[in-house]
Parts: structure tokens; sequence; C-alpha cells
């Protein structure tokens, strides 16, 4: 491409005269398939792989008993292996699929080493069963076992566990093992409250009000946190527990974390640190050190495993030595003669089945090993000046402004920046901006998850990861097409113009008559939509 | 409340009504606190550029985007008409039945006109003082969308900017009989003197649900107050102790224990309440202090009026310093939706009883219920 543009399905410019380095604008334009769904493909009679009968002297006749047996067929689509590899490539080709640039703040989208993928793909991993004899994955445990000695080392806590299916599982374990706690102690029906703040990952009121407590949320003030005052109003004999991330997801560090921890042990109440926001910090603050009681990493987000639609997550949950009897067993312990796995009497019982997602602690635990203890701290003081780059750019594009502006503390590793001023002044808003970066190659931003705080917000997080050059183009991008908000709103406005489809209307979201997860509802809701309109 | 308004759905094929308050807003860049009656001329004076108008093309232009062709019924001349000029309009404009510059008669007129016309929505550009001559006129029997462009916007039905207004009433208008409306409280500025004035309500409003807009991703829940506050207010009903007085404050958000109650809230007053029963319905102060003498064990429930916090002594007079006395503070229970929480800056109540010993006790960082078992501390200040 050396035109200093690109051109959109119909030959129109799209991504008019942003240049890069050399000059020129990378050519963008999504694969469009037009693809139907799955269901509405296929044809009777069509198969997949026919799997053989059962084995000479198994028995005989139909390996399934009578009781279990289908009366009736599943309602599924007929379709040839080679269609349904066709189907879900063509769907992967539709999407960005993590080859654009993606600083999706909040969620620290990280390369993953091919090199994990394959480890993860060893017969050692991938074949095993969960009700294999211990003696025969001793490997396997031996890796949780030394993976959970690294997160112990990296949070001062006694024992961390891996059942747990990502960070919103493990904060809900947490809020079990809070319960669980107070039981123990003849307490929980006092003990009501789960204290957290108006910056904290929403999952953490979530998991919370899941589990039966009440949530008090503390509001941010002046000082980008919530005051001591507040926390004290609140605190009482009736706390369970704080949960709450630090720095929150504004960027913002909350240098009197130690006392809050003391106030609330004072009360009788636990300290949960969330550490979503883990990668500013890491191997630079130990959590059982500022107090806490119990912690959650994400190893698919933080420890280099794939996150969203790459793979399945694992929220580790690691906790003082007081609180281990409450962890969800089985236990990974080492014995005289190697590990084994063994039930915790007084746990919780199971957040998920067996050990949680294995292959993705062999990935994190390869992650690790490869970073060493430098490495890994040196990330974080890396990802936090990227993205003090970023910020120091970034406000220097006319329209951009950061939250609590007045403070002079430094943002760790992402900052909450707003367009509020620029919509007020274009009508051009960070959806917009959000939905016309795309057509440069560059994955939607992410805004917040309080977008009711801070105005038109938008979170980008550099992280370690990516070159100078993708953060400049990133950066590059946005400022041109805030400028084109400027200048032609309408093309800004009506974007993505270089994707699959163009604006999708989420209204549906919100209106149960209209949404359908699964192929049934979304017939009878379409029959019920045509029914009313041709009434 | 997200059931259906009690009137018949509007007539089809959708309309939309289109109210422009040509001098709102022009106080604002010059200093002053409104645009109403004599502080018109000390605008103009003082040299202000015309604001609603411009903020109304930027809103009706977008809309002409998304739903182009729908018919338009608007004010004359420079309330309406002169701003739906060009391709792409089908507008209807009444006549004007007074001459001279236009006044908030004006506005009244044409709304009026419009609710007899049957327009699915009323679609305006002002401030608060629009939005309470409007809502007057024509309460809850059509849905009104505010474009904001006034100088004071305490008001609940205000879009977040021009562009979401024409986004907001473009998917109002694409099918009124599905859309979703929610009741607003219409607050303005009241009292003479512009300097003390404070807020109060005037009256609810019914607005077209713009929880969409909002933000699509990861975050849908930012317009879930609604049914949090359905939620709020069955928690409440149920834990009401037999031998109880309750004192349930005016505004939206407290009427939701009403609705839990089965009783109708006179929304604008405060109701008591007794073991389910309605003891009196928009009582005065005489009536609360001898109800708290007959049932000294009490709670008084209160809501947020508008932007700026106001908990007490706003549109609430009636709750006096004596009657907080014979409350007590410690039986205060304070109700908010998390939207009005997040539009404070600073997160910070306020209180204008005018005495400082009844009112010393409220004061202080205090627990505001926002749902079922949710809740938030705010600062409260007299």
């Amino acid at each position: 491409m050396n035109d200093g543009m690109s051109h959109g399905v119909n030959g129109t410019n799209t991504t008019g005269g942003l240049n890069r380095a050399d000059g020129t604008a990378r050519r963008y334009h999504a694969a469009v398939w037009d693809e139907p769904l799955i269901m509405e493909q296929g044809a009777p009679g069509r198969r997949g792989t026919v799997p053989p009968g059962p084995m000479e002297g198994a028995g005989g006749g139909d390996p399934l008993p009578a009781g279990v047996r289908r009366t009736t067929p599943p309602d599924l689509p007929e379709a040839a292996e080679p269609d349904v590899l066709r189907h879900y490539l063509r769907l992967s080709q539709q999407t960005m699929g993590m080859v654009g640039i993606s600083l999706f703040g909040t969620c620290t989208m990280k390369y993953n080493p091919r090199v994990n993928e394959l480890l993860a793909a060893r017969d050692q991993v991938a074949e095993v069963h969960p009700h294999q004899d211990d003696g025969s994955i001793q490997g396997l445990l031996e890796i949780v076992h030394r993976f959970d000695l690294m997160l112990r080392e990296l949070s001062g806590m006694g024992r961390f566990v891996f059942q747990a299916g990502g960070g919103a599982a493990a904060a809900y374990l947490h809020a079990c093992v809070t319960r669980a706690y107070h039981e123990s102690r003849g307490e929980l029906a006092q003990r009501r409250d789960v204290i957290t703040t108006a910056q904290a990952h929403p999952c953490n009121p979530a998991t919370a009000a899941a589990a039966g407590f009440n949530v008090i949320t503390l509001p941010v003030e002046r000082d980008g946190h919530p005051s001591l005052e507040a926390l004290r109003a609140v605190v009482s004999d009736r706390t369970a527990s704080l949960m709450i991330n630090n720095p929150d997801d504004m960027g913002i560090y909350n240098p009197h974390i130690k006392q809050w921890v003391d106030i609330v042990h004072e009360a009788g109440g636990l300290c949960f640190y969330d550490h979503a926001n883990f990668n500013g910090v890491m191997g630079r603050i130990k959590a059982a050190e500022l107090g806490f009681d119990a912690c959650m990493f994400m190893l698919h987000k933080t420890f280099g495993v794939p996150k969203g639609g790459g793979g399945p997550a694992v929220g580790a949950y690691g906790c003082t030595p007081e609180l281990e009897r409450f962890l969800p067993g089985p236990l990974v312990v080492q014995t005289d003669s190697g590990y084994e796995r063994r039930e915790n009497p007084e746990g919780i019982g199971r957040v998920r089945e067996f050990l949680g997602n294995l292959p993705q602690v062999v990935k994190a635990y390869s992650w690790l090993l490869a970073m060493g203890a430098d490495g890994i701290r040196e990330a974080a003081d890396i990802s936090v000046l990227a993205n003090n780059y970023m910020e120091a750019r970034l406000l220097a594009v006319p329209g951009v402004t950061k939250s609590f502006d007045h403070l002079t503390l430094r943002r760790l590793e992402m900052t909450r920046f707003s367009l509020g001023e620029y919509t007020e002044q274009t009508g051009v808003t960070a959806v917009d901006v959000q939905n016309r970066m795309t057509d440069f190659g560059v994955d939607a931003f992410w805004l917040s998850h309080e977008p009711w705080i801070v105005p038109e917000p938008f979170t980008p997080e550099a992280g370690e990861g990516w070159s100078l050059e993708d953060i400049d183009y990133w950066i590059d991008v946005l400022a041109y097409v805030m400028e084109e908000g400027r200048t032609s709103p309408a093309m800004v406005k009506s974007a993505p113009h270089n994707q699959v489809v163009a604006q999708i209307d989420g209204s549906s979201l919100d209106d149960p008559s209209r949404w359908a997860t699964t192929w049934r509802a979304y017939q009878r809701k379409n029959a019920q939509r045509a029914n009313a309109a041709g009434r | 409340m997200t059931e259906a308004p009690p009137q018949a759905p509007p007539a089809r094929p959708a309309s939309l009504g289109v109210i422009v308050n040509p001098i709102a807003g022009m106080g604002g860049r010059v200093g002053l606190h409104g645009t109403d009656g004599p502080a018109l001329e000390a605008a103009l004076r003082r040299g202000a550029d015309a604001v609603a108008p411009y903020r109304a093309r930027r809103a009706l232009n977008r809309l002409r985007e998304l739903a182009p062709g729908v018919p338009v019924l608007a004010a004359a001349g420079p309330m309406g008409g002169d701003h739906l000029t060009g391709e792409g309009w089908t507008v209807r404009t009444l006549p004007r039945s007074r001459t001279g510059p236009t006044t908030a008669a004006d506005t009244r007129d044409a709304a009026r006109a419009m609710v007899e016309s049957g327009v699915s929505l009323l679609l305006f550009a002002g401030g608060d003082g629009t939005a309470r001559d409007i809502v007057d006129v024509v309460g809850t029997a059509v849905p009104v969308l505010g474009v904001p462009s006034g100088v004071k916007m305490h008001s609940g039905v205000f879009a977040t900017g021009p562009e979401a207004a024409g986004e907001t009433a473009a998917r109002y208008v694409a099918d009124p009989a599905r859309a979703r409306c929610a009741d607003a409280e219409v607050v303005d500025l009241a009292g003479d003197d512009l300097a003390s004035a404070a807020p109060r309500m005037f009256g609810i409003a019914r607005v077209p649900d713009a929880r969409s807009s909002l933000q699509r991703a990861k975050a849908f829940t930012a317009g879930a107050d609604d049914a949090d506050l359905v939620a709020l207010g069955r928690e409440i009903a149920r834990e009401m102790p037999a031998d109880r007085l309750y004192l349930l404050g005016p505004g939206t958000t407290v009427a939701h224990v009403n609705a839990a109650l089965g009783l109708q809230a006179s929304r604008l007053g405060v109701d008591a309440v007794l073991d389910g029963r309605l003891l009196a319905a928009d009582a005065s102060e005489a009536e609360l202090l001898s109800l708290l003498r007959r049932h000294p064990a009490a709670t008084l429930v209160l809501g947020v009026v508008g932007g700026q916090g106001f908990l007490l002594g706003r549109g609430n007079q009636q709750i006096s310093a004596a009657v907080l006395d014979a409350v007590g503070a410690g039986n205060i229970e304070i109700l908010a939706a998390r939207g009005k929480i997040a539009a404070l800056d600073p997160p910070t109540l306020r209180i204008d009883v005018g005495d400082e010993h009844a009112t010393a006790p409220i004061t202080g960082y205090r627990k505001v219920r926002t749902g079922r078992g949710r809740s938030t501390v705010l600062r409260i200040v007299a």
C-alpha cells in the first residue's frame, strides 16, 4: 500500500490520509463471508466422522443402556466435516482475532507465546483424564504445586488453588470462603456486609451479592479513591469482608491501603485483594505484606495465557494459612513419595470440577519460568512506563482529557481518559471514535466498567509487550479519527466502514423480547415479532 | 417504573412534536442562572448567543439521519419550524396565536396542541424552565425528551447531548408501542433571589428509556436503576415492622416503596404508612407532627432531589426541624438511584432545614440504599 489511503468494498476511501512512519496508512478490511448460521446449513444424511461400532467381544448390541438412549435424535444440523471447518474458519476471519493492535484496558491483552500452546498440547496435559490415578499424572501435579509456590512468592499467601474458571469465579470463591470463615466463628448471621469501591471491578459487588451478602459501595472522592472517613463510617461488627482492586481501573493507586486493611481487620472483617490490575505492580508489592487475607490473579491476562475468545480462563485464588482449611478441594500436596490430590474436609466444596483449567496453568507456569523474578518486575515497570508515555502523547491530542487530572501522582499501568469535552463540541462520542478506529485495523478500545463516573471514557492499556511503533500507530489513529470527527463527523458517526457489518443496534441486548442465546429462542422470538408486525 | 403508561397506545403512524425555546441557555455563558423573565434582557445586554436553536438542529440532524420522513409537528417559527427546513422532513407547523417575543405561554400553547394532535413523543430544546412549562401541560400523557440546552438542567428528562437526544428520539419513534419509558423528576430552581435559589421538584414526566445509547461492550448495567429501585422498594416494604410509622418522602425513588405496598404515592408530598395502610397522603407538617405524637416509633424514608443532591429543605419543607427531631436521626433511611448518585459532583448530599440542632446528627457520612442489599455511603452537609 503506497498511495496513502485504503479503499472500502465499494471503492470509496475510508481510511483517509492517516500516515504511518513510512507515509502510508495500513490498508485494512475485514473478510466478509456473509456466512449463514450453522443451523441453517447442511442437508439430511451428511456426516463427518462415522465412529465404528463396538469392538469384537465388547458385549455386542447397543453400547448405551436403553435408559440413557434418546427416543428422538437431537435437532442438529447435518454437515460434512470440511463444511463445518470452513464455516468456523470464515467466522474467525470475520473477527480482528488479535492480529490488530489491542490495547483493551483493564484486560491486559498480551501476546500468548506459541511455545506455551505447544506444551499444553502435549499428551501429558491434553490427553490425561481427571479420574486417572495420581501416580500416572505426577508431572502435571508437580507443575500445579510448583506454580502454587511461585504465586505464594509473588503474593506472600499460604496456598493457591486454580479451580475458579476466571476472575469473577475467584471473587465468588472468596465470598464463599468469607461465608465459611464467619460461620466457623458463629458470626455469619451478624456479618452481612461486604464493602467495595465504585472503581473496583464489578465482579466484587456482584459475587458478594450472589453469595448472599449486602454490598456497600464507597464512592470515589476528590483524591481519586474513597476516603478513610467513608470507610470508617460503614465498617462495623456487621462487616464480613473488604473486596477491592488497587490500582483501580483509572490507574490510581490508593496509598492508604494498609490503613484500610487495618480498619477492616480491627472490626473482624477479611480483606480480599482483586489483582486484576496486577500488571503494573508485579513483583513490586505482596498482598500479604499489605495485610490482605486473600488475593486473586488472572492467569488469562496477567500471566500470558490467552483470554476472551482465545481460551478458557483461570482465577488463581490464594489465601493465608488461617483460611486454607476453607479452600475448595482437591488440593495438590507434596508427600514423601511425590504429589497427590487431597480433599479438604472443611472446604467450601467445588466452584468448578477437578483442578480447574489445567492446560492454562501449564501455560502460565511456563510463562512465569521464562520471565523469572527479575523479568516479571521489569515487565511491570515497562507497562507503567509505556502507559505514562501513552498518557503524555494522548493528552497532547486536542479533546483528550484525563480523569481526576488535578492529581499529580503518576498513574500505573493504565489511565482513564475522557472525551467529554470533545463530544460536547462535536457530537462524536467515545463509542463513535472506537467504532471508527477499527477501520484502521485497531481493536476496539475499552471504555469503562463505570461509564457513568467519567464522561465519554476510554481506557487503553499499553502493557509491556506492544512495540513503540504499535503504541504510536494506535495513538496516531485515535488522533486522526478525532480530527476527522471535527471535519466530517458523519464519517465517524456512521463507522465502521471496513468491518464485516456496519453499526449494530445494541438495544436488543436490553430487550428480553428480542435477545436470543439459542437457536430455538431465536426462531421463536423472530416468529413472534413477525406475527406482531403482521397484525 | 417500567410498566406501560395507563394511556392508550399512541396513534399510528408515530409522530414527533418539536418545541425549541429559542432563548434557553443564553444566560449561562454570560454568568446568569437562567434566562427566565428579566434575565433575558440582561443576557442580551451581555451579548449572549442563541444556544438552544443550534443544539436543537444538531439533535434534529441526527434524528433525520436515523428516522428520515418521520412526521413532525413543530411549534411556529424560531420555536420549531425554522429549524426543520431543507430536505428530508415531513413537517406541519402549528400557527402562533400570540404576538411579540416568544414566552413561556407559547411553549405551553404548543405543548397543549401537540397533546391534542396525539404526537408520540415531544422533543424539546431548553432547560429546566422549559421542561417545567411543558410537563405542566402534558403531564405523563405524552413522553418528553429534552435536548440539553438550558442553563439549569437538574431534571431527569434530558439526553446526555444533542446527538444522543436525536438517537433516543429516533429509536423511540421507530416503534413507540414497544419502546420503554421511565418516570423522571422535573426539577427547577425555585426562589426569586437567583443567588440563593435551590432546586425543587415540580412534576413527573415520562421519558424514553435511553439506556442502550449509554454504552455497548462489556457494561450494560448503567441504566438498570429502575429494576434496582423496584427491588429496593419491595425490600423496604418487607422490612417494615408492625406498629411502626413510615413517613415516605416525595420523589420517584421513594414512590417505589408505595408501589411495593400497593399504595398510590402522592409523589410530590409526604405520605404516612402504618402496617401497610395509608394513614395520610401529602401530609402537612402539622399532620406529620400529630402522627408522630401518636406513633413515636417511626422511620423517615427520603429520596434525593435533582442534580445538586438535596435531601431536605427543597420541595419537602413539611419535613421540618421539629419533624426530624421527633423521628430521630437514627431512623432516617436514604434511598437514591445509582445514576443519580453518579451525577453528584462532589458525591455529597445537602440538607437545608435552617436548624443546626435538628440537622447536626444527620450530617457526616451516611449510608444511602441504592438497590436490594446494595448501598453506598455519602457525606451529608448542612
